[in-house]
């Protein structure tokens, strides 16, 4: 089963190769791993997109907090999460073309961030099912090229009364 | 006052209490070692191979319980020591290795003997740091010890670059240590531990499954205390021998691929297992669907990864052992009366059955062949009451002296566990010898494995280590000979070794002494000859090559099922003693 585990570790060099390297050396699986510096610049927020059964996602929980640079590792299929992914996505356009998917792009709520009499530049943001409908929808037009940062997530806030929270969060 | 990085790596040593760094000089750690020469404190060992001095660090940790440095160069050095990297880092050994590195301004450039001591040690240590600023080399160092020692121990590489080593900084040493990323758990959870404590006092057939966690945490009065009032049999692993005393009463001896009988049945039956300090290893549970079926299982360890990892475990405790056995002894004081024991005759009547049925068994004919379980069982006999220290290397002759060579104390027993090296016994020998220089250390190697590491015997020569080697001589990489008979149809491909040296001549050619038992009644005078001698030692003792070490459990098998001698087709023509010839080794392949 697929989790997206949210690890707080060191902002410093070498971090990345530790954790990717538990992670081939253990033959876990990284589907998307996405790192960015947090607030306080002294640390980086990871989030590793993984799959794995029960066994295999508590191995891998215990040994990324093994790990002397971890600061903190949440396992957030624990809990209620938001997560976004981002795609860029060039794709031909030519005559009808451009209209549809300017189309595709409104029904998508992405946006046309370059544009050149042959091409738009798209980017998409949401979830990976969102990310694969628009391809899907695009791919007649011809991509030309499709970058995508992995996902990332955070533990939604407990606002809301209790009983309310543990029902299914409805996404968007 | 300002120092140089170099006296600054010699001031934190010394604040470390370290007395002893093995060591091997290169280009780019020459000042360390210019340093180094001109004090006294700290006493260089230098060894012939850098794998060699971390087998050293690894003995010395061993046996003193506390972290072994080993110092080497750049590029090559550091790619010479992986292998005693890794194997402290899989048997958990406190060890801190100081690598040179080209300078700072040379990182990345392919620069002479450079190499990525960092990339390349990363998997094969517990955390490893690149010292870039003079002014960060003493907390580093502060930190690697602390990162070494605490927690589940293990290596630790620094590495210093030489402008570090020469450049200079005020001089300051951390009182103490704190990474934000890196707190271990001492205390067990008392709920939990409240929990184990009750399934202790309720199970009619537990069992204590102790490994080398319970050394590395001295926890064995502890264990020993818990033993004895609850009357609980206690398994030990390969790691853990030592950690109860191997005469006792309660002592079933080692468990797993090679352990005894009554270890591997008392552990397939129990209905309760409390694992210390011991981490499921595949050689101890054998068909993991299949290991310990009518156990609940207690899992003691201070890492958390090792619970749940190969075996699911009904009640963990995260925490240092010697904590949580208190935390049992305390609970259980209070609560044990005569009735446990007479809860658990029958599981001790069983067990004895057992032992009876099946005891460690070998045959040594008075003229025959020498046997190499009888060299180990009178080795253990001849010097019992010195306390010996004793390591061994990878092979037949290290699970026969697992089996007939019993400690009475924790930390006197070096060996590989589990990344298997060969080649560790002799180096590892020195560096407890060089911690304790008045006591007997013996190493018990084979052939094979002590060839591996010849090269070291200039060194316990030159360093005045008076290590005693025994060398049990098949003429065979034994172990490997022994899987090739039971399940290859006996081709020995590449384990006969065919042209091995003179040992006896050998020792002599490094100015140490060399001896060799030539029949089976030679043997005590011959050991008592080494024992005797006050300079390094081999004792070459030619043995009869096929012999098998038995009880055995198949690679995947089931611990209740183990091979207990040579099935009918493997029954050989015996051969004579000494050394095999080719001529043998025909008549065994036809035979």
């Amino acid at each position: 089963m697929e989790h997206i585990i949210s690890v707080t570790v060191e902002n410093k060099f070498g971090v990345l190769s530790r954790v990717a390297g538990l992670f081939s050396g253990r033959g876990f699986n990284i589907e998307s791993l996405s790192v960015a510096p947090t607030l306080d610049p002294s640390m980086s927020q990871m989030t590793i997109v993984t799959s794995g059964d029960e066994r295999i996602i508590e191995q891998i929980v215990k040994q990324l907090n093994k790990l002397i640079d971890v600061i903190k590792v949440v396992d957030l299929n624990e809990t209620e999460f938001v997560s976004r992914e981002t795609a860029i996505i060039k794709v031909h356009t030519k005559d009808a073309d451009r209209a549809e998917a300017l189309r595709i792009v409104d029904i998508f709520r992405a946006n046309v961030i370059d544009s050149t009499p042959s091409t738009y530049t798209i980017e998409v943001s949401g979830d990976p099912k969102k990310i694969e409908a628009i391809i899907n929808l695009l791919q007649p037009l011809g991509i030309k090229d499709l970058v995508r940062t992995g996902r990332v997530a955070v533990a939604r806030e407990p606002a809301r009364p209790v009983a309310v929270q543990t029902k299914k969060v409805a996404r968007d | 006052m300002k120092l140089t990085g170099a006296e600054i790596f010699i001031e934190c040593l010394k604040r470390e209490g370290v007395k002893t760094v093995f060591a091997l000089p290169g280009g780019v750690v020459l000042k360390i070692f210019d340093t180094l020469y001109q004090q006294k404190d700290v006493e260089v060992i230098l060894t012939r191979h850098e794998q060699g001095a971390g087998h050293m660090a690894e003995g010395y940790a061993k046996a003193t319980g506390k972290a072994g440095v080993c110092l080497v160069t750049s590029g090559p050095g550091m790619t010479n020591v992986i292998t005693a990297l890794a194997d402290a880092y899989m048997d958990s050994v406190p060890m801190v290795c100081f690598s040179g590195q080209v300078p700072t301004s040379l990182i990345g450039n392919d620069a002479f003997q450079e190499a990525d001591n960092i990339g390349l040690s990363r998997p094969c240590t517990k955390y490893n740091f690149l010292v870039k600023d003079v002014n960060d080399l003493a907390a580093t160092i502060k930190e690697a010890f602390y990162i070494a020692t605490t927690g589940r121990p293990g290596p630790v590489l620094v590495d210093i670059p030489k402008d570090v080593s020469m450049a200079k900084a005020e001089f300051t040493y951390p009182n103490s240590v704190s990474i934000r990323g890196y707190n271990p758990t001492y205390e067990g959870n008392k709920w939990q531990i409240k929990q184990a404590a009750e399934a202790i006092m309720k199970a009619k057939k537990p069992i204590l499954y102790v490994g080398g966690g319970v050394i590395f945490s001295s926890a064995s009065q502890e264990l020993l205390e818990l033993a004895e009032m609850t009357q609980i049999p206690v398994d030990m692993t390969l790691m853990g021998l030592g950690a109860f005393p191997g005469e006792h009463p309660l002592s079933l001896g080692m468990l797993g691929m090679h352990g005894t009988y009554q270890a591997n049945m008392a552990m397939h039956y129990s209905d309760l297992v409390i694992a210390i300090g011991a981490r499921f290893d595949d050689r101890v549970t054998g068909k993991v669907s299949e290991f310990c079926p009518y156990a609940k299982v207690i899992h003691v360890d201070i890492d958390p990864t090792s619970i749940r990892k190969n075996i699911n475990v009904d009640i963990p405790i995260v925490g240092d052992c010697k904590t949580v056995l208190r935390e049992f002894n305390q609970i259980l004081r209070a609560t044990v009366n005569g009735e446990q024991k007479e809860l658990r005759k029958p599981w001790w009547d069983q067990i004895q059955e057992w032992q009876q049925a099946h005891p460690l068994t070998y045959h040594q004919e008075k003229d025959g062949p020498i046997k190499p379980q009888q060299v180990v069982k009178r080795l253990y006999e001849l010097t019992r009451d010195r306390d010996p220290i004793v390591s061994t290397d990878v092979g037949q002759h290290q699970m026969w002296a697992a089996q007939y060579f019993k400690l009475a104390k924790p930390n006197r027993w070096l060996t590989s566990g589990g990344l298997g090296t060969m080649g560790f016994g002799f180096p590892a020998a020195m560096g407890a010898q060089a911690a304790f220089r008045d006591r007997l250390v013996l190493c018990i190697a084979g052939d094979g494995s002590i060839q591996m590491n010849m090269q070291e015997m200039a060194t316990a020569v030159v360093s005045k280590l008076p290590v005693k080697i025994i060398i049990l001589n098949n003429g065979f990489h034994g172990m490997v000979r022994q899987w090739q008979d039971l399940f290859y149809e006996g081709r020995y491909a590449s384990s006969y070794l065919d042209t091995t040296p003179d040992f006896v001549k050998l020792a002599d050619a490094y100015g140490a002494v060399g001896l060799r038992v030539k029949k089976v009644g030679d043997l005590d005078a011959v050991l008592k000859e080494a024992m005797a001698t006050d300079k390094p030692v081999i004792v070459d003792v030619p043995t009869y090559p096929y012999e098998n070490c038995y009880p055995m459990i198949p690679a995947g098998g089931c611990n209740h099922e183990m091979l207990l001698e040579d099935p009918p087709e493997l029954k050989k023509k015996q051969v004579g003693a000494g050394k095999v010839t080719p001529e043998d080794k025909d008549t065994v392949l036809t035979a």
